[in-house]
């Protein structure tokens, strides 16, 4: 068994910032990854960074501006923490050497992003994220900061009690991935996850291999509830074979969407008369999929992003990395030709639910970055808006999990304070439908002092690998493939009522096969198999939150679009959607939208760009 | 060049099965291992029948070992017939044959899009990214194998601890003794130097260039390309100063840095990042000079 004091579990950037915090404070800090840092899913990330850094600009209206982009589910406590601490952070960022782009004077340059009434995204070049990565990294390694690499986390040792309110995480089993070993990790103060993203539930995403929502997954099966799921960001311009981003910071430097008729289409056919192709990006990625389903896209699939106006030598400055990117993986030259596009699953806004500090309803769990919902997102997350929030609740975190005095929390967690239960009957049967072994149980281990919950965990962990390497059945992929096709078919930029209800049914189908799942691959050492068997587990409890979510959710808010009720429904909707796992028997239910800022109410405005 | 094995040791886990009595887990996987290997056998000559019958495969032979597996304790080479698709990457034919044939094919990726650096690997006869190697711009049979100079772990992943200390061998991170006095001000760069430093920024740790040189090869303590560029990124940003300068030079001026370079530019050809490793080499090689740090 290891012992500190936090455990960190993912090391992109909010696992990154959030051990280096937990470090500063005093705390002995542990890293545990199923990739190497550097190969996180952060340094993928492209456009940049919001902070409200100079004098014409304000966190007042960076709060203002992601409040709309939430489309009014953001919670003004988490969303006002991000502008105030943006700036701070990413000056932090810049004095650990990160190579920003820079102005003539040698200031970091801003440039304009969708949805932001400034330009205040802060960049390097079109690879901000890796940069960013790189920089914390180091960080990480000057620090000497203990880092589990390739020890993928499998389950929280969570303590039992009946609700969840009670329940406390004394630590996390993990599989090392070199070895086959399973282990222990104690943490005394807390356990932070920062898992990332879960785009593998989609076939076509932006995500890395290794996004399947394991900390999500695992803190819901703990007794965390899952926040606002049906919210997913849908990048309009992915490169159509792979998914790969091409950033909206193409679009910010001017960059102009045709169709097939060469249309600038955002503009001649009203989609947002002013902002154009800076519209919010909920917005665009519907205005393309309806210029294709009306016949006006390029192989009835993609349409066109042309960025030959900008010139050589401002590309080649500002966005080299995506002449790289186009000319790799979809053989195009943008600077000669414009480069198709069409949206892709980019980003989850909901998550594992949190409150301001990071802080899940169970005791001594934390969750911050992509994995978690605090929420600064709401149903629309701006560009930009996703690295400062790694960085500004990575922090928190750490902080408050190192034993920081940090104030009251606003925001509430689980059912502490007002919620309302769904009035929902599902058609289909969702959850666990007989049990799938130990590794199914919630929270789970009978002891209740620290280390016999984590020894408990630990022998159930054991027993499960043992019988997914030792039985003969089903292989994951085909039961994974299934679901992502369902997902990127029916649970899209488009939702209507029988096709959520047909994705259900065939997510019931794919429990049951997931039932008979075995690994064939009998090796202890690298054994990927077994991980990714492990990993659609989560993948699946993930895909079936996110659609009871998207059903019960009558209305059209942000990111969810809904045939049936094409209004956004502020008199009844203005809540999020938690679900709980609760046994293996999924509860929906509702908690009220937080828009009481520091000095003022956020006001929900009809959101036009 | 020469893959390398680990030599087998007697404390394998075979070894110890045989010596305590076998439990009931260990006889099912026995029994899987087997059943496991006369599945794949099957497979593979139905999938080669009709791949026969189909042009649009590709032929992938690609290299297998695992230290505990019977059957794959001695390196060999499997193929796999991969129906052929416009865009294809040699990481995309993998995937196909992991997730179509044999699931035990072991392989690191993650991205998909050259940024985590995961994926390098030896295709035929170079190292590469898979993911952004197109398949038609190869000969066939394809040949995957796993980087030249490190010890492979199975199939196609090899141990990159030795890779990570060498880059953790030259401090890198940023150091300076001054930050601007002002709540909330940055450091001031130019842009000519944020110029000169962005490509040595870009190393994603993929360590092909490591296994491209020959120098790393024999002398086992050499920084190797890649930490070298690492330190050259931080001795030519102007923001660390120029007494943090001197000590950076001071690092790779040691008797394993950047003298042992012998400008093969085998590191430069090969990176996926188009990273000029070879003469950031010799830039630092020459600042060294300058400061008379030469160490004969």
């Amino acid at each position: 068994m290891h012992e500190h004091d936090v455990i960190v579990v993912g090391a992109g950037g909010a696992g990154l910032r959030a051990a280096i915090a937990a470090q500063e404070a005093g705390a002995d800090v542990a890293i545990v990854s199923k990739l190497h840092p550097v190969r996180s899913h952060t340094g993928a990330a492209e456009g940049g960074i919001n902070a409200a850094l100079r004098d014409a600009d304000s966190w007042q209206d960076h709060a203002y501006d992601t409040m709309k982009g939430s489309d009014y589910l953001g919670d003004a406590p988490a969303v006002e923490a991000l502008c105030q601490e943006s700036p701070e952070e990413v000056i932090q960022l810049e004095h650990w050497g990160m190579p920003f782009s820079r102005e003539d004077d040698g200031r970091v340059s801003q440039r304009p992003f969708g949805g932001l009434s400034f330009p205040r995204t802060t960049y390097a070049g079109a690879e901000t994220g890796h940069q960013m990565l790189h920089t914390m990294y180091e960080q990480v390694v000057k620090r000497g900061i203990t880092v589990y690499d390739e020890w993928h986390v499998m389950e929280l040792a969570v303590t039992d009690e009946e609700d969840p309110a009670d329940r406390t995480c004394h630590g996390v089993v993990a599989y090392d991935i070199q070895s086959g070993e399973i282990s222990g990790f104690r943490a005394e103060n807390g356990v932070i996850l920062a898992t990332g993203g879960m785009g593998q539930v989609f076939d076509h995403t932006t995500n890395a291999v290794a996004n399947t929502g394991d900390g999500v997954a695992m803190a819901y099966r703990a007794g965390v509830p899952m926040e606002d799921m049906e919210f997913i960001q849908f990048h309009p311009t992915t490169l159509p074979s792979t998914g790969v981003l091409i950033s909206e910071g193409v679009r910010g430097e001017g960059g102009i969407l045709y169709n097939k008729e060469g249309e600038r289409f955002m503009f001649e056919h009203g989609y947002a008369n002013n902002d154009g192709e800076l519209a919010s990006r909920d917005v665009v990625s519907r205005a393309e999929l309806t210029e294709v389903n009306e016949g006006r896209g390029i192989e009835d699939e993609y349409v066109h992003l042309d960025m030959r106006h900008l010139g050589e030598e401002r590309i080649l400055d500002r966005l080299e990395n995506i002449l790289h990117l186009a000319e790799d993986f979809e053989g195009a030259d943008g600077l000669t030709e414009p480069m198709p596009v069409k949206p892709g699953q980019h980003y989850a806004m909901g998550g594992i639910e949190t409150n301001e500090f990071g802080e899940t309803a169970i005791g001594g769990l934390y969750a911050a970055g992509e994995c978690a919902c605090a929420s600064v997102h709401g149903a629309n997350r701006l560009g930009g808006n996703a690295l400062p929030e790694l960085i500004v609740f990575g922090k928190r975190a750490g902080r408050h999990a190192a034993g920081e005095e940090m104030g009251e929390a606003e925001i509430t967690t689980g059912k502490a304070g007002d919620w309302e239960p769904a009035d929902y009957e599902f058609e289909v049967e969702v959850g666990e439908a007989g049990g799938q072994g130990p590794a199914a149980a919630d929270g789970g281990a009978v002891a209740t002092d620290p280390d016999g919950v984590l020894e408990a965990e630990v022998e159930r962990a054991k027993a499960r690998v043992e019988e997914l390497l030792s039985r003969k059945g089903r292989n994951h992929a085909e039961i994974r493939s299934r679901v992502q096709q369902t997902m990127t078919d029916n649970v899209n930029v488009f939702r209507e009522e029988g096709r959520l209800e047909e994705t259900l049914g065939d997510l019931r189908e794919a429990r049951e096969a997931y039932k008979d799942v075995a690994v064939s691959d009998p090796s202890r050492t690298f054994n990927t198999d077994l991980i990714h068997t492990m990993e659609t587990r989560n993948i699946l409890d993930i895909a079936e939150a996110l659609t009871m979510g998207a059903l019960a959710r009558k209305e059209f808010r942000g990111a969810h679009w809904r045939k049936e009720h094409q209004e956004r429904k502020d008199g009844e909707w203005l809540k999020h959607t938690l679900v709980s796992w609760n046994d293996g028997e999924p509860e929906l239910w509702y908690k009220p939208t937080i828009l009481e800022g520091e000095d003022k109410t956020y006001e929900p405005k009809s959101r036009s760009y | 060049m020469s893959t390398q094995i680990p030599k087998q040791t007697d404390e394998s886990s075979d070894t110890d099965a045989e010596a305590e009595a076998p439990s009931k887990g260990d006889e099912r996987r026995d029994e899987k291992r087997r059943r496991a290997a006369e599945d794949r056998a099957r497979r593979q000559a139905e999938e080669a029948e009709k791949a026969a019958a189909d042009e649009e495969t590709v032929e992938l032979k690609v290299f297998r070992y695992d230290p505990e597996i019977e059957g794959k304790q001695e390196p060999r080479f499997d193929t796999f017939h991969v129906p052929f698709t416009k865009g294809m990457t040699v990481l995309d034919a993998l995937m196909y044959s992991r997730d179509t044939y044999d699931s035990s094919l072991t392989f690191r990726h993650s991205c998909r899009q050259a940024v985590c650096g995961s994926d390098a690997m030896f295709v035929n006869g170079g190292q590469k990214l898979a993911c952004k190697t197109q398949i038609s711009d190869l000969e066939e049979p394809i040949r995957v194998e796993p980087l030249p100079h490190a010890e492979v772990r199975k199939d196609l992943v090899v141990d990159l601890e030795h890779f990570y200390d060498q880059m953790e061998a030259v401090e890198p991170y940023f150091q300076t003794n001054e930050y601007p006095d002002g709540e909330l001000e940055e450091q001031r760069q130019t842009r000519e130097n944020r110029e000169k430093i962005k490509m040595s920024t870009r190393c994603i740790w993929c360590s092909a260039c490591m296994s491209s040189c020959n120098i790393a090869a024999g002398d086992n303590e050499y920084l190797g390309p890649a930490a070298i560029n690492k330190a050259y990124r931080f001795a030519m940003d102007e923001r660390e100063g120029e007494d943090m300068k001197q000590k950076r030079l001071e690092i790779i001026e040691q008797e394993h840095g950047v003298w042992r370079c012998q400008t093969q530019f085998s590191c430069t050809e090969v990176c996926p990042k188009d990273i000029p490793l070879t003469e950031h080499i010799q830039e630092l090689k020459r600042e060294a000079v300058k400061n008379n740090l030469k160490f004969w």
